[in-house]
């Protein structure tokens, strides 16, 4: 039997919504005990004195892309899974939007035994909704589920048919599977590269209304009230979907939501001159949209942050702005960008890690993402305050893509833990 | 240093007197292409390369002449005809032809933001001929310098831009420009060829072309490209010309002495009538072409200035 005791932590607990000094207990990978502040220092097994610093619940981070099969010199397990432990991330939700996508249980063994192999946190994949993410016919979802599926989507690509759609919602529903799905209207917003409005107009880029989110969004919410599937989308990024979210919420749907960590801390205004690290999908919006969904994170509207960790390399990136590839690489620096929400003053520590641990473990039914007694000893150590200097060359991920290089960041992992194991350790 | 800059990418960058210091010595140089020799000796020695990844006649002709004017060696390369065909990336055609030590690049990308991004890999200096929907800062230069010879100044005059607003770089840099020479602007045209987020331009927007000419002293047409026409936008060309062709009827709204400009090719019988296009008395459009080439020699005299100055001081 291992025994691992944390001493003389802060405790961020998001089942409670408190922070408290105190200590943890892990016994063979789980927790088994709470220590209240000042508990004597115990004997047996390793002890970790914390000094005072913050011990939450590792992330669970529901949205990954690792680019296996098919472009691992963008991103592989060994790389992805380095770049989580070192971002405190302890669980990698993958997405089956790869070349070819994971959509048989051939392929999705395949990747489960390359992330088992070589990735230090545990990985969860998801697999594609639709054969070949082409939005005609469903995949084998029971035997995806079998495989060990935890969720079914076809990422940016939006299942425009209603009919396929509907089908593979109410097939869904009859096995329990969690759809994932990106409320983004095709028709509208084709070809945009950034979000209509005053900074589009000026750069002349091809842009789209945030109202592409809220008419998906309320296609889909229809669809789950014809159906009752269960039901995420993946990014709400403006204002105007809120209302949406918020109804079907309180009509009883089984409907969450999710944001990306850039849509929280960056505005359409970022992009500058034409900065295609800030080429997102959806783009970019104004600061107002920006500020509503971190609202709803408070609130509890929005349920979940991902990274929405997105490798691209160089080639993709350095092109006109319109050409270039979409998605920021994210793992690393995902809690450090959370840190500017909780230091801005806009949302508190606790409820950041309900957003980022706890919620996105409910709804994928782990029992994980929390610091309950019995859960997994899943663990992230981080200073919030400790401020650095972003500087992409220092990533582990195998592509560089993220928005935040040369940004002055506050918040450092000191440590990740994964089944009560150290996987990351600051030097 | 009256122009400091080390490229002309847009009129965003550039500051009401520093347009006023390259449209001064452009004057210079409309007298001196009306004389019988036109040479003069502010390039010489330079290599100036045009790129153009888009389609151009007259702008890639004025910017030649401009260039052989003042004495550069002009080379031209159509874009579209070499190895971006190979799947060469612009940046990695950028370092090739940098290697080739030019001075001068003037460059057309059909994408917003591609000149930029190549003027972030050559040393020498990039002059922007158009970049997607983004800026076309010499047409907005030319312009200028036409209202500011037809009107005797270039403040506090009321103008009118009209047609494709959504799609036209030479849109934004005008209403860049003029506003930031104290014009009023007044944006007319169907509101599915008007940009979002218009409103905040700080400019006045009509769908009504008569409402919008009223009293303004310059009309500016713009082209309505071809494959925008049909359904897409506009329900049909013929309704387009009934609303907003501009004609002696719907001009009589503006002030009697206001003049009639056109970036070129035209569409006759579509944005504008051909008569009005060919009336000396209101049309200045011959008079643009003309300033085209007077703009671009002040703008790569003033640029090479720089660069000699910055290379004499390495």
């Amino acid at each position: 039997m291992t025994k691992l005791t944390f001493l003389n932590a802060r405790l961020v607990d998001p089942e409670t919504d408190e922070i408290a000094v105190g200590g943890l207990v892990v016994e063979d990978g789980r927790i088994t005990k709470r220590l209240p502040k000042d508990a004597p220092r115990l004997t047996s097994g390793r002890v970790i004195d914390c000094h005072l610093k913050y011990l939450a619940p590792g992330i669970v981070d529901l949205g990954v892309k690792v680019c296996e099969p098919g472009e691992r010199h963008k991103e592989s397990y060994r790389s992805a899974g380095l770049a989580a432990a070192t971002g405190g991330i302890t669980t990698m939700v993958t997405r089956p939007d790869t070349e070819p996508a994971i959509d048989s249980p051939e392929t999705l063994e395949f990747v489960t035994r390359r992330a088992n192999e070589v990735a230090p946190v545990n990985v969860l994949p998801m697999a594609a909704l639709t054969k070949g993410r082409e939005g005609r016919e469903m995949t084998e979802i029971g035997f995806l589920m079998d495989a060990g599926a935890v969720a079914f989507t076809d990422c940016d690509r939006v299942v425009t048919d209603t009919k396929v759609f509907s089908r593979a919602l109410t097939y869904a529903r009859s096995l329990g599977a969690l759809v994932v799905a990106h409320p983004q209207d095709p028709g509208l917003s084709k070809g945009a590269a950034a979000t209509s409005g005053k900074f589009a107009s000026l750069r002349g880029l091809p842009s789209v209304s945030p109202m592409a989110e809220r008419m998906a969004l309320d296609r889909d919410i229809a669809l789950i009230e014809m159906t009752g599937a269960r039901y995420h989308a993946d990014q709400i990024t403006c204002a105007r979907a809120l209302p949406a979210l918020e109804r079907a919420k309180a009509n009883g749907l089984d409907v969450t939501a999710g944001t990306s960590i850039h849509h929280l801390t960056l505005n359409a205004l970022d992009i500058a001159d034409y900065r295609t690290f800030f080429k997102l999908k959806p783009p970019l919006r104004d600061e107002q949209d920006r500020l509503a969904v971190a609202e709803a994170v408070r609130s509890g509207l929005i349920d979940i942050i991902s990274s929405m960790h997105t490798p691209q390399d160089e080639e993709s990136k350095r092109l006109p702005f319109e050409e270039a590839a979409s998605g920021a690489v994210a793992l690393e620096t995902l809690l450090p960008a959370a840190m500017r929400l909780y230091h801005a003053g806009l949302i508190q520590l606790p409820t950041i890690w309900r957003a980022l641990s706890l919620n996105p473990a409910k709804r994928l039914g782990l029992d994980s993402g929390r610091l309950t007694i019995g859960s997994p000893a899943d663990l992230v150590l981080f200073d919030p305050d400790a401020p650095f200097l972003m500087d992409r060359a220092t990533l582990c991920s195998k592509s560089r893509n993220t928005p935040f290089d040369g940004a002055r960041m506050q918040g450092k992992v000191l440590a990740t833990y994964v089944a009560g194991t150290c996987v990351y350790e600051r030097t | 240093m009256t122009f400091p800059h080390r490229h002309l990418l847009g009129i965003e960058a550039l500051r009401p007197d520093e347009i006023t210091t390259l449209l001064d010595l452009a004057d210079q140089y409309v007298t001196l292409n009306r004389l019988p020799d036109k040479h003069a000796d502010a390039l010489v020695g330079l290599t100036q390369i045009n790129m153009f990844f888009e389609n151009s006649t007259r702008t890639q002709a004025s910017f030649e002449i401009a260039g052989k004017r003042l004495g550069a060696d002009v080379m031209n390369m159509a874009m579209q005809a070499s190895s971006v065909k190979k799947g060469e990336t612009l940046i990695d055609t950028a370092l090739t032809l940098n290697a080739m030590h030019p001075d001068l690049l003037v460059v057309r990308h059909p994408h917003s933001g591609a000149v930029d991004l190549l003027a972030q890999k050559v040393n020498c200096a990039v002059l922007n001929a158009g970049d997607g929907r983004h800026e076309h800062p010499t047409q907005a230069l030319l312009d200028a310098l036409t209202i500011r010879r037809a009107k005797g100044r270039l403040h506090r005059l009321s103008v009118a831009i009209c047609g494709d607003i959504a799609h036209s770089r030479v849109a934004r840099s005008n209403i860049l420009l003029l506003g930031k020479m104290e014009n009023r602007l007044r944006l007319i045209g169907p509101p599915t060829l008007m940009p979002a987020g218009i409103a905040e331009f700080g400019v006045e927007v009509f769908d009504d072309m008569q409402e919008g000419l009223k009293d303004v002293d310059v009309v500016m047409m713009l082209r309505l490209q071809k494959e925008r026409m049909d359904g897409g936008f506009i329900p049909s060309e013929r309704e387009y010309y009934h609303r907003y062709g501009l004609d002696e009827d719907k001009l009589r709204s503006a002030k009697p002495d206001a003049i009639v400009m056109h970036p070129g090719p035209m569409n006759r019988g579509v944005e504008i009538d051909g008569t009005l296009a060919d009336d000396i008395n209101r049309s200045v459009i011959q008079d643009q072409v003309e300033m085209g080439v007077a703009v671009r020699m002040a703008a790569m005299d003033l640029l090479a200035q720089n660069l000699r100055l910055t290379r004499g001081a390495a």
